[in-house]
């Protein structure tokens, strides 16, 4: 049975391997659970899931495979006389719940209604699902029922919602199917690093020991130096608004990995194309711009530089003076592409569009040129490509 | 020798979160908690440590720590200082050997609870190489070849912030929590615990505001449970009526004191604009 639960889950898409079913099969046999779904929801969870975002997938192969499942749980806790769930439900029922049911027909059709399912439940035991159903009417409280639930527990216990933790799904907006994780995208640009000694001398330097000590005639000299850091300098200018929107996380994570492994990092944004300004805070783009001249003068051409952006616009934004869809630009924007070029040798683009649909849109491939070929896609294998390209200089021969 | 662990006198445990530990208690496996950030995910570990009354080992990663660091650290520098001074401690390498956190806490006499705090704060690499330890629960000291292995299996409670990725091959040998953001009833148990005898209009007028701030849509950082406690503590010194903090219409008004639940100089300009937007509608 856990077993084709375990499937499911990998099936869903959730990593789980066979180690973890293993320490949740071991957990069951610890007696850790208590003998109920909701325990078993949570170890099962605890073991199995490593991410909150796969909370949701897990609560969904969860509510398929266990959907009759319960039963079995709720057959452990033997056969049900009615008087129990008579005086459970006297016990339990608060006085606004007690004249809710009053409305929906009253006590004794409740208790007819819960002894029908039973009763139906016992017949079936073997192939039944309806006696709990997703809105099955249930000795434990119901969705079908009673609209928002009966409370069962007494106050403030343990199991305070009739609603299965499981079906409600509440961890659904923290699932996302995103290709890229940060993790990757932090692998992918160590290619990149470049080791340089600065700042603080604070580490041992073996060789300069022994050589000064040497000198020193025995006599110990220890020599120091600064420890290496990354010291590569990355100048990253995303594309931002418009046909951009589609790809604001990838772009969001992408940033937010480059951010954490270079120190030197510098970013700026433009709309479709470049041309003679940029801007760093989208809030303030038309206050706080920059102008590209001033960035060609302030940085100097061992910056790498890593422009984010679909590329997908008509030809003439990017040929024509005048061609901005924003602003009258005096000068086009291949000439301001160019200029970028020739400035800092080592230039990449990087195009959040899939490779196979560049050949559809004419200016990708004119900025494709524009850039000496050295254009990938925004996933693991094109930046890892990426990286590359931008250790050496000069166009990539395509 | 194993109590269970339920929630103390001061910190409210969610059943699910009493069965997590529970879990990595019994069966020996390092439970890594993650949550927003002021959920209490390192106090869990003292309270732990409090309620199965173990003694505690705090490991708290920083982004410069290296996992070796955690294990012993070989210092090597000052033995060859010693050497030249002629000192008698020379001889035994054993002098120059500092125990790091893991170490102590497996070589502490009572099972004993090590809390790993923020590891996603460490190079991306640091998890990786932990694997071993966290599995056998031993590791080699190369420089005197001898094998430390944990008297007692510690409870290892890992906590992150998801500031990186962790390897899979790290996850796997985890149970795993995440803290969920307390409803309003935990809530309510949570700031009973730390401010008894609250008058029970303030609280739920508080909560309300509070719940009110957190769900202000656009904030870069929601307001947390411990920033609610700071709050509420705030409150009661300045003596504020519950009324204050109510207000004709709640849309309409900036709860007193916001500075302490609103830390982002951003959040607080947003949240001022969209009361004023508010008022302005009418």
């Amino acid at each position: 049975m856990l077993v084709r639960f375990f499937l499911g889950l990998r099936e869903a898409g959730v990593p789980a391997s066979v180690t973890e079913l293993l320490s949740l099969l071991g957990a069951l046999e610890a007696r850790v659970a208590a003998l109920s779904a909701q325990e078993f929801y949570w170890l099962g969870r605890m073991a199995l899931v490593k991410d909150e975002r796969h909370f949701d997938r897990y609560d969904r192969v969860f509510a398929e495979h266990f959907a009759g499942a319960e039963r079995a749980f709720a057959a452990l806790l033997a056969d049900v006389p009615p008087d129990w769930l008579k005086s459970l439900a006297e016990r339990l029922f608060t006085e606004e719940e007690r004249r809710k049911v009053e409305s929906l027909g009253g006590w004794d059709k409740l208790l007819e209604t819960l002894r029908e399912r039973l009763a139906e439940q016992k017949e079936r035991h073997e192939g039944g699902n309806k006696w709990i159903g997703t809105n099955g009417t249930s000795p434990f409280g119901s969705g079908g029922f009673n609209p928002e639930g009966v409370r069962i527990g007494p106050q403030g216990a343990r199991q305070r919602r009739a609603v299965k933790v499981w079906e409600a799904r509440e961890y659904r907006n923290l699932d996302d199917r995103r290709e890229l994780g940060t993790r990757n995208l932090k692998m992918a640009l160590r290619r990149l690093r470049r080791f340089a000694r600065e700042g603080a001398a604070d580490q041992l330097d073996l060789d300069g020991t022994i050589e000064a000590t040497a000198r020193n005639a025995g006599w110990l000299d220890l020599k120091l130096i600064p420890e290496r850091r990354n010291a590569v300098k990355v100048l990253l200018l995303l594309d931002i608004g418009g046909s951009m929107d589609d790809h604001v996380r990838v772009c969001e994570e992408l940033f937010s990995a480059a951010r954490s492994e270079f120190k030197h990092l510098k970013s700026w944004y433009f709309h479709n194309f470049l041309y003679e300004h940029l801007w760093q805070d989208n809030r303030r783009r038309h206050a706080a711009r920059t102008t590209t001249l001033e960035l060609l003068r302030t940085f100097n051409p061992d910056y790498r530089v890593v422009i984010v952006g679909d590329a997908t616009m008509s030809p003439h934004e990017i040929v024509q003076p005048g061609g901005s869809v924003e602003h009258w630009n005096d000068e086009s924007g291949a000439a301001w592409m160019q200029r970028l070029t020739a400035h800092f040798p080592r230039l990449v683009w990087l195009n959040p569009e899939p490779e196979e649909r560049w050949e559809w849109t004419p200016s990708v491939g004119m900025v494709r040129t524009l850039v000496g070929g050295r254009m990938f896609p925004l996933t693991i294998e094109g930046l890892d490509r990426a990286m590359r390209a931008l250790r050496r200089s000069g166009p990539a021969s395509v | 020798m194993t109590g269970r662990f339920v929630g103390t006198q001061s910190y409210i445990a969610t059943p699910d979160l009493e069965m997590a530990v529970n879990a990595a208690v019994t069966l020996g496996r390092p439970l890594l908690i993650k949550g927003e950030p002021g959920t209490g995910k390192t106090q869990l570990a003292l309270e732990v440590a409090a309620s199965l009354g173990r003694p505690i080992f705090e490991w708290h990663v920083k982004s410069t720590s290296k996992a070796q660091q955690g294990l012993y650290e070989y210092d090597a520098v000052s033995r060859l200082r010693d050497s030249q001074l002629g000192e008698a401690r020379v001889a035994d390498i054993r002098n120059y050997i500092v125990r790091g956190k893991l170490w102590e806490a497996f070589d502490s006499p009572e099972p004993p609870v090590l809390l790993i705090d923020e590891i996603d704060k460490a190079d991306i690499e640091f998890p990786n190489d932990l694997l071993r330890e966290l599995d056998r629960m031993e590791f080699y000291v190369y420089e005197t070849r001898e094998l430390v292995k944990a008297r007692h299996r510690p409870v290892i409670i890992i906590t992150s912030n998801n500031e990186k990725e962790l390897p899979d091959a790290f996850l796997r040998r985890c149970f795993f929590h995440y803290i969920r953001f307390p409803d309003a009833e935990t809530m309510q148990r949570i700031v009973e615990v730390h401010h008894p005898g609250l008058k029970r209009e303030l609280l739920a007028e508080a909560l309300g505001a509070f719940y009110r701030v957190r769900e202000t849509p656009g904030l870069k950082k929601k307001p947390s449970t411990s920033e609610l406690l700071d709050w509420i503590k705030l409150l009661l010194a300045e003596d504020l009526p519950p009324e204050a903090l109510r207000g004709d219409d709640p849309k309409k008004s900036i709860p007193p004191l916001y500075g302490a639940l609103l830390k982002n100089e951003q959040d607080v300009h947003l949240f001022e604009q969209l009361v004023f937007l508010n008022r302005r509608a009418r």
